[in-house]
């Protein structure tokens, strides 16, 4: 069975680079386009991996991942955040709202995968 | 969307993002304190900056990252938002446009100029880009690491890591990926049942690993949550050099630890690290030149071995067998260095299949199967022309038309397999499609025409498909722009065969036909029957060898003129090769039948003495020679004589034009 996947990021392309790169992996994937959006779509569906930008409108990742672990049916599920190298602090904030891991942009298809795959187990 | 270019909209995006950052700095140039625009702003940036090096605008990224750090230190208060930095920005914003119009154009001084501008501004010099040092320092130590290590890890998870989402079980099966792993797990600290939180992690384990990946690649498993977690890793391997790698792995783990610290490590950079220090690419010709040499030690290697038997001395005789081992072994390194997987071959036929479904309006399916099989780098460069004809002819002779296809009750879209498989020595490439077939009687009246093959001359089916490779047969009732020009398969079955192939043709009226390409895995040293002719010394690819026997001198007496043994019921030609090669010595009292074989056909040679067995390296032979067509080339042998290598396939067509003469005349 395929996993869902739940990409939360306001940038059009980005969404797009990551939904081709998980398609092509087998992965099923829905798109929310900032933090406010992600959740709706978290209590609509249900999700395996949420991978999501830190900087957004509306609702910013981050309140985000603190919204949703506080949701009964994400807790344990792997969040995976996207970030830049100069974005140590924002990583350990990030970390603390109880994100699983991360992916240091730019990335490519390849990691993207190898992050799914690692920490969907 | 789906069919949208990603560059594409990220240029669309990228371009809202600038108008949002203008519109942004526009507004705080009325109220300088506007948070909301500042974080606006940033945002734009921080996105722009991220996309911008996703998609290969790494000028636009580089200089965006400077814009945003000098911003911000205006969003955190750490400096105020001035008039003369908002200005600062809206310039930097202009120019950002031009790098995304031209990712490529020359916009150094200009982008230099307005950095040193927004310093000023901003009262600081903006940013530094030591974290790339950082990173290649890890990578390079990474690198130097050496083979097989043992490890004892010893690690406890942060007990929020399973709400948090880490699955402790995915780590453990990562750490079984990286070798040999034994695990004991901890429970001591398992509180009583009543007051065990299930959403908490009590365990820790224990691990014993033994694997050649760097320090590096066990803490990367544990990436995610390294900061958090309590983790012992000790190199425990029981060598030697333990003293020495000590400090080479306390350097490790304090610049891993530093990395990891600052939160500057790229979570990949070390395994790609890896990877290149893994491979080193060859020029082919230093190979070649490579291969060569060892030819020539296993030929000195055997001259040894001879000498060596010769004489008594038993200290000789095991420096000789040791090093016939040795020869041997660097002989099949050498030999899998050549090796390439057929995958570099098949890619390059999407390019040609999609080409040629938009010209002939055929709808294709191209599969592809064992790309990983391996084969001789040379076989590979020689195979690249007959399989585009092979797949052209498939496509253009043997796919029908859509319409063609629905009314046979096929499906619309033609299927083309290109599959590799190893049996033996030898590479199967096999092309099939599920087109019309051939049609035998199309082939046999076209042969005829041609003159290829006598009117109802009796043929075995595998000998009427053959007639496709014939020079000058074509069936294509037109000329199309893609083949049916009637050269092409010929050529295919000249080049197989001068790489010692053979091709096997299937074909079902209706259904499709299947071209099977039969490669030796190697053609730098064969295995090859050592036989004599007069007083020269032959070589016979062992492959083609079917079977030696005695040509009886009844029998001989009997065949002169006609040239033919009586096989088990089977006529079989032979070609004395004495007569060939004009020997003029005395021929042996009992002359023998070496018989081979291309698939379907046989031929006899006949020689004066079998010598058997020889481990062939084979030399080409110079320019001079390139017209000489009874041998493809030529071997050393131990005692330091020259024996030609026949060609095979020649031989066979001179022994079956001489049958073809003698039924034509009898």
């Amino acid at each position: 069975m395929s996993a869902n996947i739940l990409t939360v990021d306001d940038s059009a392309s980005i969404r797009m680079t990551t939904r081709i790169a998980l398609t092509t992996a087998g992965y099923s994937v829905t798109e929310a386009v900032d933090g406010a959006d992600g959740l709706e779509k978290m209590k609509a569906g249900r999700f395996d991996l949420i991978v999501t930008d830190l900087n957004m409108p509306n609702m910013d990742g981050l309140t985000m991942i603190r919204n949703l672990r506080q949701l009964p049916a994400y807790m344990g599920t792997p969040v995976i955040f996207l970030t830049t190298e100069s974005d140590g602090e924002l990583k350990q904030q990030a970390k603390a709202a109880g994100a699983t891991g991360w992916l240091t942009k730019p990335f490519d298809a390849e990691n993207l995968v190898k992050i799914a795959r690692k920490v969907l187990g | 969307m789906d069919n949208l270019d990603p560059i594409a909209v990220f240029r669309t995006e990228a371009a809202e993002q600038l108008e949002v950052i203008e519109a942004g700095l526009l507004d705080l140039t009325r109220d300088l304190g506007d948070k909301a625009q500042i974080d606006a702003v940033f945002r734009g940036l921080h996105t722009l900056k991220g996309s911008g090096s996703m998609f290969g605008f790494d000028q636009l990224a580089a200089f965006t990252h400077h814009c945003e750090t000098a911003f911000d230190r205006v969003r955190k208060g750490e400096a105020p938002a001035t008039a003369e930095l908002i200005a600062a920005v809206l310039d930097a914003q202009g120019h950002m446009q031009s790098l995304l119009d031209q990712p490529n154009g020359d916009h150094d001084a200009m982008s230099t100029k307005l950095l040193e501008q927004l310093q000023r501004a901003v009262g600081r010099e903006a940013g530094a880009a030591h974290d790339a040092v950082l990173v290649a320092e890890a990578a390079a130590v990474a690198a130097a690491e050496p083979a097989m290590r043992t490890w004892q890890l010893d690690f406890r998870l942060p007990a929020d890591a399973m709400i948090n989402g880490t699955n402790p079980l995915g780590l453990l099966d990562e750490l079984r990926d990286l070798g040999e792993c034994q695990l004991t797990v901890d429970t001591r600290d398992v509180p009583a049942l009543e007051e065990i939180d299930p959403r908490q992690l009590h365990l820790g384990w224990s691990a014993t690993i033994v694997t050649d990946k760097p320090r590096s690649e066990i803490e990367d498993v544990f990436i995610f949550v390294m900061d958090d977690m309590v983790m012992e890793l000790k190199d425990v391997t029981p060598a030697i050099e333990a003293a020495a790698e000590a400090i080479v792995a306390q350097k490790t783990q304090a610049s891993d630890a530093e990395a990891i610290r600052d939160g500057q490590r790229a979570p990949t950079g070390d395994s790609k690290a890896q990877k290149q220090a893994d491979n080193v690419r060859v020029p082919a010709l230093r190979l070649d030149e490579m291969m060569d040499r060892v030819g020539e030690l296993v030929i000195a290697q055997s001259r040894l071995s001879q000498m060596a038997g010769s004489v008594t001395d038993l200290g000789l005789r095991s420096v000789s067998e040791e090093i016939e081992r040795l020869a041997g072994e660097l002989r099949d390194t050498m030999m899998v260095l050549r090796m390439m997987p057929v995958a570099s071959l098949f890619s390059r036929f999407r390019r040609l299949v999609h080409d040629l479904s938009r010209e002939t309006g055929k709808e294709i399916e191209l599969v592809t199967a064992g790309e990983a099989t391996e084969v001789d780098k040379t076989v590979i460069d020689r195979l690249a022309d007959p399989l585009v004809h092979l797949v052209r002819n498939s496509i253009d002779h043997g796919l029908e038309l859509p319409e063609d296809r629905i009314a046979a009750g096929k499906p619309a879209v033609g299927k083309v397999t290109l599959s590799a498989h190893q049996t033996g020595s030898e590479v199967v490439i096999t092309i099939k499609d599920d087109g019309r077939g051939i049609d035998r009687d199309r082939v046999r009246a076209k042969a005829e025409s041609n003159g290829l093959i006598q009117p109802g001359q009796a043929l075995s089916d595998q000998e009427l498909l053959q007639q496709i490779f014939q020079p000058g047969f074509s069936t294509a009732e037109k000329v199309t722009n893609l083949s049916g020009r009637g050269v092409g398969m010929d050529v295919v079955k000249k080049t197989i065969e001068a790489l010692r192939g053979a091709i096997d043709v299937k074909s079902e009226q209706g259904a499709g036909s299947e071209i099977a390409l039969r490669i030796p895995l190697t053609l730098a040293i064969i295995d090859g029957l050592l036989v004599r002719v007069g007083n020269g010394n032959y070589v016979i690819p062992l492959s083609a060898v079917e079977e030696c026997l005695e040509l009886s001198i009844e029998e001989d007496l009997r065949s002169r003129g006609r040239s033919f043994i009586s096989l088990r019921d089977d006529l079989v030609p032979f070609v004395r090769l004495r007569e060939l090669f004009r020997t003029g010595s005395e021929p042996d009292q009992y002359q023998k039948v070496v018989v081979i074989s291309t698939g379907r056909e046989r031929v006899g040679l006949v020689v004066d003495q079998i010598i058997g067995d020889h481990q062939t390296v084979i030399k080409s032979m110079s320019k001079l020679h390139d017209q000489v067509s009874s041998f493809s080339g030529a071997t050393i042998l131990g005692d330091g004589n020259v024996a030609l290598i026949l060609d095979v396939g020649h031989l066979i067509a001179a022994g079956q034009q001489q049958e073809a003469q003698l039924r034509a005349a009898g």
